[in-house]
């Protein structure tokens, strides 16, 4: 605050002080004698004159005294910053040392417990599953069993790769799948032929001429991420086409639109969100999600 | 004295008008000049013209009557929503959008939460990916889309308050936005809010 302001507030608070403590010296004074009145007659009521009653008085007195007071202790005169130091932002940190302090250790305990160990430790897992309702839920739903887009955790697909450490890996620093676009490579009938080849993957019942020249677009443009017999690499985010499991549902037409127009799945990171113990935690309760 | 301020009406106008700015000069007008006020952060970029036509859908739509941008300094807080508000984030916002009422949660660091392809879920159907929400879905802005056109006299009225928009960025603010609809420009809009200030505490 430029010292202009801050000397226009201590001037403007402390001359207000002044200015009520001389109204009140001023209108405790009189020299009249008790039941004498102002003088007024309003229709016949009249006012006495007498002194303020000494409670009152003597209450004003003191919301003056506590009023300086208060002013020494904490900031309230311009850039003078009180007695105490006192700032709502310290007051936060103290609160959280405390917090931290308290709460650290509970999470901590867990930090140097391999995540494998960790998932059969009831304690651990009760706390990681309301991490999970307070994180994670959103996007994976409550039971973990996902939504169209959002991956199901209970199941035996892991798209980035499901042992603990990988796990904790996607967690700390999120993950980004890039499906690309394939409608400005491909037209629209050899989308329509990979996606009866994809589906064959997975044992559908396909037209065997359509996914046969799909194919062909498949080891082309597809095996990079997906792998040769489409069973996907955990190194790109790319699913295994083969087990029937789909992020973006099941239908032909789904998978089109997929083929079409990408996906580009985002997990965001909980590193800093979190703290890297509760992250720890969190992992081995998504591990147990898959194992149960 | 009484008796000639009650029968000197100018008088007593003066007084009243001088007693009520009283306050308002010594407690209001030192704190809208303070330099955490009216700096901005490190970084601050005014919207980009998507943005900006998502923060007027923002408007319009009254999200900010059910959400709060605001994350005071206090630990709960601090702990759900990241770290609190300063005030050199909001510099370039007009009108600010604090809002005063939590029926959802607060939106102050919602950038970068979740996926797009999450919040447009969400917009959609709040239920489909959030079953105890009480959001309504906003159907409508998936198949409305931005008009653009008035973009460039969005950005110049904003530049006449203060935000540091260019002439480019004004002559260029309804390019590109064709084949976008509401849905992308609030997404955007969200994505971005919060984001300058990257450490949660």
């Amino acid at each position: 605050m430029s010292s202009f302001f801050s000397a226009l507030i201590i001037v403007g608070v402390l001359g207000s002080l002044l200015a009520f403590f001389l109204i009140l010296q001023m209108n405790n004074r009189t020299n009249n004698k008790p039941g004498q009145t102002t003088g007024h007659n309003y229709d016949g009521i009249e006012e006495y004159d007498n002194p303020l009653p000494a409670w009152w008085y003597w209450g004003f007195i003191a919301t003056i005294i506590f009023g300086l007071g208060y002013l020494a202790y904490y900031p309230g005169l311009g850039n003078f910053s009180g007695l105490s130091n006192w700032t709502q932002i310290n007051q936060l940190e103290v609160e959280q040392a405390v917090a931290d302090e308290r709460y650290g250790p509970i999470f901590a305990q867990y930090r140097d417990i391999p995540i494998d160990t960790l998932t059969s430790n009831p304690a651990a897992m009760k706390m990681g599953h309301r991490l999970f309702i307070n994180n994670c839920a959103v996007c994976h739903g409550a039971a973990a069993t996902g939504s169209l887009g959002f991956p199901n955790l209970t199941d035996e697909e892991w798209l980035w790769g499901g042992d603990g450490t990988t796990i904790e890996t996607t967690l700390r620093h999120g993950r980004n799948a890039m499906m690309p676009a394939w409608s400005s490579v491909l037209s629209n009938q050899d989308i329509k032929e990979v996606t009866e080849y994809v589906l064959s993957l997975s044992g559908r019942e396909v037209g065997a001429a359509l996914a046969s020249s799909g194919q062909a677009h498949f080891m082309t443009y597809c095996t990079m991420c997906h792998g040769p017999e489409g069973k996907g690499q955990a190194m790109f985010g790319a699913p295994n086409l083969t087990n029937d499991i789909w992020l973006y549902g099941n239908s032909r037409a789904r998978i089109e639109q997929v083929i079409k127009h990408g996906g580009n799945g985002a997990m965001p990171s909980f590193e800093s969100r979190l703290g890297s113990d509760k992250v720890h935690i969190l992992a081995a309760y998504v591990k147990s999600l898959g194992e149960s | 004295m009484n008796d000639f301020i009650e029968k000197n009406i100018g008088v007593m106008m003066l007084l009243i008008l001088f007693a009520v700015s009283f306050g308002g000069i010594i407690e209001i007008v030192p704190l809208m000049n303070q330099n955490v006020v009216t700096e901005p952060i490190n970084g601050l970029k005014p919207l980009s013209p998507l943005q900006l036509a998502g923060r007027d859908i923002y408007i319009r739509e009254g999200c900010h009557v059910c959400h709060s941008q605001m994350i005071r300094p206090l630990r709960s807080e601090v702990e759900r929503y990241g770290h609190y508000t300063v005030a050199g984030e909001l510099v370039y916002n007009h009108p600010f959008l604090f809002g005063s009422k939590r029926t959802g949660p607060d939106l102050a660091r919602v950038g970068g939460l979740y996926s797009d392809a999450w919040h447009q879920a969400h917009l959609y159907d709040p239920r489909a990916v959030v079953p105890e929400s009480n959001m309504p879905g906003f159907t409508w802005l998936f198949d409305t889309p931005v008009d653009a056109a008035v973009l460039p006299a969005k950005l110049r009225a904003l530049r006449t308050v203060g935000v540091p928009y260019t002439d480019d960025n004004i002559a260029n603010a309804a390019q590109g936005l064709e084949d976008t609809t509401e849905a992308d420009a609030l997404i955007a809009y969200l994505q971005q809010l919060g984001t300058l200030i990257k450490d949660r505490r």
